[in-house]
């Protein structure tokens, strides 16, 4: 083959069922409804601790899934479980058991930096 | 009378004593360790109870009602009530009649433990003379009153339809030795005395019994087998009590003025809460309650099992047990030992969130929250965050307060801060106090003297946990129940039939029936639901289950509608935003809250 100083590299795609992401994996099985959610929005524009915060349980599930649970599980604190995003999903999502799940699985670790766990 | 036995023993007394020592040194365990486990507050609040002449009176009047007359249960059900009443009460006089008759005739031997037990075998007596017939009446008379208790015993636990019961409890093992053991007692003292009766004298049950079976009881080698027999039962059914639900009989003793004294459930298993697990007669009538029961897979999680798995440390089953009730509350407003169903599970829930993995709670933001200054001539209306999903309520409730003539002001216009019930419910009491001690500064800094609420679960919060000074909490139904009286709110009845749903935190939590009721009467002409006040079933959509999914929330919520429409009403009335909106989910007519009907129907 002529050599015109470049070659073929192999696929620089991103596989994303290689991704490691053992906590959601986790939390997916403890509350297999978390795979249900269709990111509407419903929760978050019925929260009530989101009057006062930026808390939004969307943008959380989101993230999770992501594996970039570092930027929205501090929102989490400011839940009050009302359970109001529980009445209005339209997915019947137990949303409230939801929260005190992903507690249960990434805990007050899940806040730290990586640097300090 | 005279001793026929001189020598006052016989060794088939044996099992009996052998049954009844185990039973009180069991017992006497049991009550030391109840007592130790209480908190020092608590104990002494317990001590003092005993000595106050005001609680002694209450406990002698709630013994005598409960465990022996089984007062509650007679106007739950009539047959329940005679069944068991027959058999406590009639049991209680024989053993009473047993030992009166030792103190009469032959006191020195009331130290022998079983004496009084055996009288009929021991002593001889012409059933001519007049004490002779007089106590073998009683005798035969009590013992009447037990077998045909027993008799609808054996009914109920083959046929439970027939005496009213759709389930029953599914026994346990040693249940089972207990119960036919228990069975078996009293025919066998019918026959051991249907001997004594030939020799010693006896009444109208005895002495028949003697007679039809007369070839069997010549016989001198049945004679004691009979009495063998019937101590063997006895102390079958006294050995195998503490395992079994018949714990309930010396337990039910101690729960009394436990219960009397006010005291809180601290634990899921010790103290106070020991003494109602080992209370608990598994009676299975917090079954049928359940409203959860309309699936069947749901029965293993009624209260009577829930006991169950905390007595035998079953960890797993306790934690779905209590991770999954609705805390409706029903079963405890319908429990014969007033067992504090809720407070068990809500106890379980608290220790098992303490050790649960969890992200530390941030209210630092409520901070900013600044109270609206009222003053004290204007009311606070807290609508709670519910009702911002049911915005119909309070526009509503402004509707009728203006109509009234009311100054009023809405405390979270701005967004609600939440009242605290669903973390205290999910057993995070630290963060719900948090939540308590905000809300309870904006309402106390804004001078209001009327707090108006318009939510079942804030009321409840508001009133059980709160502690508000200078505050009165009214819920909305008193409060239009009250301006309605007062000549205030002047309304018109439209005729429609109505039927109100009690919301379970305003009706069993509080205690409110009658005002919401009597407001409606105004309004519209209101149809009973076959189950309704403290036996309402729950909407299905309650905060108070943690695991409950969608669902299985739904055939709750039909079982209740169905309940609600069995009259055909022509509207559901309901008084808790939550009620609200999952009841109009399933129901085939319109679901109006309380405000809303009343602001309808207001005169022009």
């Amino acid at each position: 083959m002529i050599d015109f100083g470049y070659g073929l590299t192999p696929s620089a795609t991103l596989k994303i069922e290689n991704v490691q992401n053992p906590l959601f994996e986790e939390l997916h099985r403890r509350e297999p409804d978390v795979a249900k959610c269709i990111a509407c929005g419903s929760c978050t524009a019925s929260c009530s601790a989101g009057v006062f915060t930026e808390m939004s349980l969307r943008r959380v599930i989101l993230s999770l899934q992501r594996g970039r649970e570092k930027e929205t599980l501090p929102m989490l604190r400011h839940c009050m479980l009302c359970g109001k995003c529980l009445l209005v999903c339209p997915r019947g999502i137990n949303t409230r058991h939801l929260i005190l799940s992903i507690g249960k699985v990434y805990g007050p670790d899940g806040l730290k930096e990586e640097a300090d766990r | 009378m005279k001793e026929r036995i001189l020598a006052a023993y016989d060794p088939f007394v044996l099992p009996f004593v052998f049954g009844m020592t185990f039973v009180l040194g069991y017992c006497l365990i049991a009550l030391v360790r109840v007592l130790v486990q209480l908190k020092p507050a608590d104990r002494q609040k317990f001590a003092l109870s005993l000595i106050t002449p005001s609680a002694i009176a209450r406990n002698v009047r709630d013994l005598f009602c409960d465990c022996l007359f089984h007062v509650k249960l007679w106007k739950r059900n009539k047959v329940l009530g005679y069944m068991h009443a027959s058999i406590a009460f009639g049991w209680f006089m024989i053993i009473v009649i047993g030992h009166i008759e030792t103190i009469l005739y032959i006191p020195e031997r009331l130290h022998k433990l079983y004496y009084p037990i055996f009288f009929r075998y021991f002593m001889e007596e012409q059933n001519q003379t007049l004490q002779g017939s007089f106590f073998f009446f009683l005798m035969d008379f009590f013992l009447l009153v037990i077998l045909s208790g027993i008799t609808i015993a054996i009914i109920k636990r083959f046929r439970s339809r027939i005496v009213g019961m759709r389930r029953t409890t599914r026994l346990t093992l040693p249940d089972l030795i207990g119960l036919y053991s228990l069975w078996a007692i009293f025919p066998l003292r019918w026959i051991a005395e249907g001997f004594t009766a030939g020799v010693a004298g006896g009444s109208f049950m005895t002495i028949p019994i003697n007679w039809l079976l007369r070839n069997f009881m010549s016989n001198p080698q049945n004679f004691t087998l009979a009495w063998w027999l019937y101590s063997l039962a006895l102390g079958t059914f006294l050995t195998v009590l503490p395992f079994t639900r018949y714990m309930h009989i010396p337990a039910e003793i101690l729960l009394i003025p436990m219960r009397n004294a006010g005291l809180p459930v601290r634990h899921t298993r010790k103290g106070f809460t020991l003494a109602m697990l080992y209370a608990c007669p598994s009676c299975g009538v917090c079954i049928d309650a359940c409203p959860m029961g309309v699936q069947k897979k749901n029965v293993q999680d009624a209260t009577v099992y829930m006991v169950r798995s905390l007595r035998r440390r079953n960890q797993r089953r306790s934690l779905v047990n209590a991770e999954k009730c609705l805390m409706c509350g029903k079963c405890a407003a319908l429990c014969q030992v007033q067992l504090d169903a809720c407070g068990i599970r809500l106890a379980y829930r608290t220790a098992q969130e303490k050790k649960n993995n969890r992200l530390p709670a941030d209210f630092s933001y409520l901070a900013a929250v600044a109270p609206r200054q009222v003053g004290e001539d204007k009311v606070l209306y807290y609508a709670g965050c519910m009702s911002s999903l049911t915005p119909v309520i309070s526009r509503s409730v402004q509707k009728v307060l203006e109509a009234a003539g009311i100054d009023w002001e809405m405390m979270d216009k701005d967004g609600s801060i939440c009242c605290g019930r669903p973390l205290m419910l999910s057993g995070r009491q630290e963060e719900a106090r948090q939540l308590i001690e905000k809300n309870r500064k904006l309402i106390e800094d804004s001078g209001a003297q009327v707090l108006l609420v318009s939510c079942a679960i804030c009321y409840r919060i508001f009133k059980e946990q709160y502690g508000l000074i200078g505050v009165e909490v009214m819920h909305y139904t008193e409060y239009f129940n009250q301006l309605i009286a007062e000549g205030r709110l002047k309304l018109e009845n439209g005729h429609e039939t109505l039927v109100y749903h009690d919301p379970c935190d305003l009706g069993r939590g509080c205690g409110i029936y009658d005002a919401p009721r009597q407001a409606l009467a105004a309004v519209g002409q209101l149809v009973p639901a076959p189950k309704e006040r403290k036996e309402s079933i729950c909407c299905g959509g309650s905060v108070g289950s943690l695991t409950l999914r969608y669902e299985d929330r739904e055939p709750i919520t039909r079982g209740s509608v169905e309940n609600l429409t069995a009259n055909n009403p022509e509207q559901i009335v309901t008084a808790c935003p939550l009620c609200l909106k999952t009841l109009s989910r399933y129901a085939p007519v319109p679901v109006r809250d309380f405000a809303e009907i009343l602001a309808d129907h207001l005169e022009p």
